[in-house]
């Protein structure tokens, strides 16, 4: 702050005239938004009565969104189980998109061809087809090979006989399609979050005596999960969402168990909207996970952490208060 | 006894694609003392100490450590290739240190101390502790145990490198360069710690450019340049009365 001689100079801040037609805007549109989502229309129906002899009736309103049904679906058992199982295909779909895909890239940077040749056609193949496709595969897979038999190959010797239909039922399928879809693209994921770590590690661990493996599990992975987090976040809020294809295999999870109740009762918003509401809901919680999830692995990496939620608002109010502070006269800086 | 040497080297070769960068490197190191490897960059001073631990292999000559072939083993008149396992085991014997430190970046300092010492040697967690507070406390970090590398200056990152390697109580020490990569400032640090090393009788190959390190603590000097051997020996005779005119030169440039 700066001072003339003794007189005291008033401190006029820049004025940031577009960034204010901005936030204009902004308001505008979310005041739009809001009346449109709290908007009632005429349903079509009156309510008459009789006022001292006379008949009068008014227009019933209801609300646009359908509020009042969306609430009364939000949480029905039909509703609660088709979460359920979303949440478990997202589970284990991502479990084993991400094991998978951890093992393909690795085999994809090992230095033995057969291996690394192996891996680069496992990503070409099940990136380069619908996952739709795939989905609809495994469910029907039953047509290709009834049996299933667990023996030494190319040899007639046989251990087990099973029949595929009755290990393929659609949530298996679901699975394995949606899993094996996914360690496609967890292996491009991991392979990049491998190739960011120093070189200088690998020598050191090895310069101590580690083997491949244990260099790989104690110093490289552990490294590399901090570039690996924030996309494979991405990938299970995708995932999530992905799995509602499911429903395509008679899976009921949450957009088929929607479906299931709109197909006979024709309240198709009203369902499009309780779903939405539960995608929001689970979305929100695993990107709060995954905000924790990357401050715990970028410890080491930044001489200081970088701070919590929590922290980071206060910070945030501060600024926005500051901005309505009327500025003060530069007074104390001069003495 | 007679003891063997250390390391002893005759007609290292090794190349890359073709380029030949080691040309029959003969030296000698004995037990307890230091050896100083000087030269030009690029004259190949890190691919020789990278072929001691086994991270390089050498194409041609005959490289032993402790008197065992480096990456074989003799059996029977013929030469067996030691297996992954056997390497690692080999190398855990030997220490080295790194120009950019290396530490492992996602552990704190005590845990880069006792990592080798649990995941290798199978030392139990408490143990591993010890010895490292132990190390830490001889290279002057004993108050650092729970920073990560980040947070510390080069010159202390570079003695918790040391006192990972010394961790592992290793036979013999390399050293790549440790000061180049530091504020002149904390050079000096790093040098002493490993004067205090070398006092202890530890057996060490320093490649360095400190030459005034070299003079003080080397037993022996190897003046390396094209991938040979072009002069060596007692660092007060080579270093002030240089005979090639290839070691005069680099000496005017370095000093
Ligand atoms: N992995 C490698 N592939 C190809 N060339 C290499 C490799 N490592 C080192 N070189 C080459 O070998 C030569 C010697 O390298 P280096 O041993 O690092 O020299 P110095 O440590 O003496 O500076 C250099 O010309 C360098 O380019
Ligand atoms: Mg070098």
């Amino acid at each position: 702050m700066s001072t003339n001689g003794d007189a005291t100079t008033r401190v006029v801040p820049v004025r940031h005239v577009k960034q204010w037609i901005g936030v204009a805007v902004a308001m505008v549109v979310l005041a739009m938004i809001i009346h449109t989502l709290l908007s009632k229309v005429g349903t079509g129906t009156y309510h008459c009565h009789l006022v001292s002899g006379i008949r009068r009736c008014v227009p019933l309103h209801t609300w646009r969104f359908s509020w009042n049904i969306v609430g009364q679906y939000l949480t029905t058992s039909e509703i609660f189980h088709g979460l359920l199982v979303t949440i478990e295909l997202t589970v284990i779909a991502m479990v084993v998109g991400i094991s998978l895909g951890m093992t393909i890239a690795i085999m994809r940077m090992s230095p033995n061809r057969v291996l690394s040749a192996s891996a680069w056609s496992y990503t070409w193949f099940f990136r380069g087809t619908p996952v739709l496709v795939q989905l609809l595969f495994w469910a029907n897979i039953a047509i290709l090979y009834p049996k299933l038999t667990i023996g030494i190959p190319f040899l007639p010797v046989t251990f087990i006989h099973l029949s595929v239909n009755s290990i393929f039922v659609p949530f298996f399928a679901a699975i394995v399609a949606l899993g094996l879809n996914e360690a496609a693209y967890m292996s491009e994921i991991a392979r990049a979050g491998l190739l960011a770590v120093d070189e200088g590690q690998v020598e050191a661990a090895s310069s101590l005596g580690m083997t491949r493996g244990q260099t790989l599990r104690n110093v490289v992975i552990p490294q590399a999960m901090r570039v690996i987090i924030p996309p494979t976040g991405n990938e299970v809020i995708s995932m999530l969402k992905t799995s509602s294809l499911a429903s395509i295999v008679s899976v009921t999870e949450l957009a088929g168990a929607a479906s299931n109740i709109y197909s006979s009762n024709y309240e198709i918003m009203p369902l499009l909207i309780v779903i939405s509401i539960w995608y929001l809901i689970i979305t929100t919680i695993l990107s709060i996970g995954q905000y924790y999830l990357e401050r715990y692995f970028a410890k080491g990496a930044l001489r200081t952490p970088p701070p919590t939620p929590i922290q980071r608002m206060r910070t945030d109010v501060r600024g926005i208060a500051s901005k309505f502070r009327t500025p003060r006269p530069a007074r104390e800086g001069a003495r | 006894m007679t003891s063997v040497p250390m390391v002893s080297a005759s007609g290292v070769c090794k190349s890359y694609a073709g380029i030949e960068v080691l040309r029959g490197v003969d030296l000698t190191v004995n037990r307890g003392e230091v050896t100083c490897l000087i030269g030009p960059s690029g004259s190949g001073k890190s691919t020789f100490l990278r072929c001691i631990n086994h991270l390089e292999k050498h194409d041609a000559g005959e490289l032993r450590v402790d008197g065992d072939l480096v990456g074989y083993e003799a059996r029977n008149g013929k030469l067996y290739e030691l297996n992954d396992k056997r390497i690692c085991q080999k190398r855990s014997e030997i220490g080295m240190v790194f120009q950019r430190f290396n530490l492992f970046q996602h552990l704190t300092v005590l845990e880069n101390l006792t990592i080798g010492q649990i995941k290798v040697r199978g030392q139990s967690t408490d143990r591993a502790k010890a010895k490292a507070r132990e190390l830490l406390d001889r290279v002057g970090l004993d108050n650092k145990e729970k920073h990560y590398p980040s947070q510390l200056s080069g010159g202390q990152q570079q003695r918790v490198a040391i006192a990972r390697a010394l961790a592992m109580e290793p036979k013999l020490m390399l050293f790549d360069e440790p000061t180049s990569a530091l504020d002149p400032e904390l050079v000096g640090e790093v040098l002493d710690v490993m004067k205090d090393l070398a006092q202890s009788g530890m057996t060490m190959v320093v490649v360095t450019h400190e030459m005034g390190f070299a003079r003080e603590v080397a037993d022996t000097v190897y003046f390396l340049d094209g991938g040979v051997i072009e002069e060596s020996g007692n660092p007060r005779e080579v270093l002030s009365a240089p005979s090639s005119e290839r070691l005069k030169s680099f000496l005017s440039k370095v000093l």
